[in-house]
């Protein structure tokens, strides 16, 4: 019954956290843009990532702290990570956005765009656990 | 200022994530596994942050700039292209092999999990090539 609660209070911080970029920086929380950005060309436009992503590591490490088992471990094998983890830096980077930057942030600004990505990465990521069990 | 608050929001974000279970893979491909044991918990996630997004966006949007910069940073872009569909299918694939996307496993680094470490620098790796392939011409 409380299963879906802490999910929902989750989202709701996230949907904060999201709210308060946009009001204080003006920014899309999209995190595979603000990753992909760090190799930016444009000097002025690199330093706001790097204290984004040492939030990210400060929340990871203070959640080891008060709530450890807040992390999984992973059951694929190593080979399969790193070819996921290829597919989703390269589709993110394609499809300029992820959970975030088109989940949370884009469906909040009402974007077609966003919308349909985000349907076509649900579906797509549904499809693909599916076709791993058989 | 703004760099304090980019922390700030990071710091934030990361918590939601651990707190609403996207850190936990298995939670996540729980959740996409819906001609299985189907848990759809996880849906509470982006739908409590759209639902609040969904209230707060225009609310800050009426602003004529930001707290702390001179305008707000939006994407421009508008209409369907193959880019967006496939990368988005790219993803998708991505995700539901490993049941990371890309916040949750930057925060998982701080576990020092060596499965969690190889996927974030094929991650960058990807996003690397994406960036050239975008680029070049």
């Amino acid at each position: 019954m409380t299963n879906w609660l802490m999910p929902l209070v989750g989202g709701l911080i996230i949907g904060c956290a999201a709210t308060f970029f946009l009001l204080f920086n003006g920014r899309i929380a999209g995190i595979s843009n603000i990753i992909g950005g760090l190799w930016s060309p444009s000097v002025g436009d690199v330093s706001w990532r790097w204290f984004f992503l040492s939030g990210l590591w400060a929340g990871g490490l203070t959640l080891l702290l008060i709530k450890p088992d807040a992390f999984g471990q992973s059951d694929f094998s190593l080979f399969k990570l790193s070819a996921a983890g290829l597919l989703v830096g390269l589709g993110t980077r394609i499809g300029n956005g992820c959970t975030s930057g088109h989940g949370v942030c884009g469906l909040s600004r009402r974007s077609f765009r966003s919308l349909v990505a985000t349907l076509v990465f649900m579906m797509t990521a549904m499809i693909t656990v599916y076709l791993g069990k058989q | 200022m703004n760099q304090f608050s980019a922390f700030v929001c990071g710091w934030v974000f990361a918590i939601g994530l651990g707190v609403s279970g996207m850190t936990k893979p298995s939670k996540v491909i729980g959740f996409l596994d819906v001609t299985g044991h189907w848990d759809p918990s996880l849906m509470f996630v982006m739908g409590g942050a759209v639902l609040l997004g969904l209230i707060s966006f225009p609310l800050v949007l009426r602003r004529k700039m930001p707290i702390l910069g001179e305008k707000f940073i939006l994407p421009e872009n508008a209409g369907l292209d193959a880019k967006l569909l496939g990368g988005a299918a790219l993803f998708g694939l991505g995700w539901g092999m490993s049941g990371y996307c890309p916040g949750p496993a930057l925060v998982s680094i701080v576990t020092g999990n060596l499965a969690v470490i190889v996927f974030v620098m094929a991650m960058i790796a990807g996003l690397g090539i994406g960036q050239w392939l975008l680029t070049r011409k």
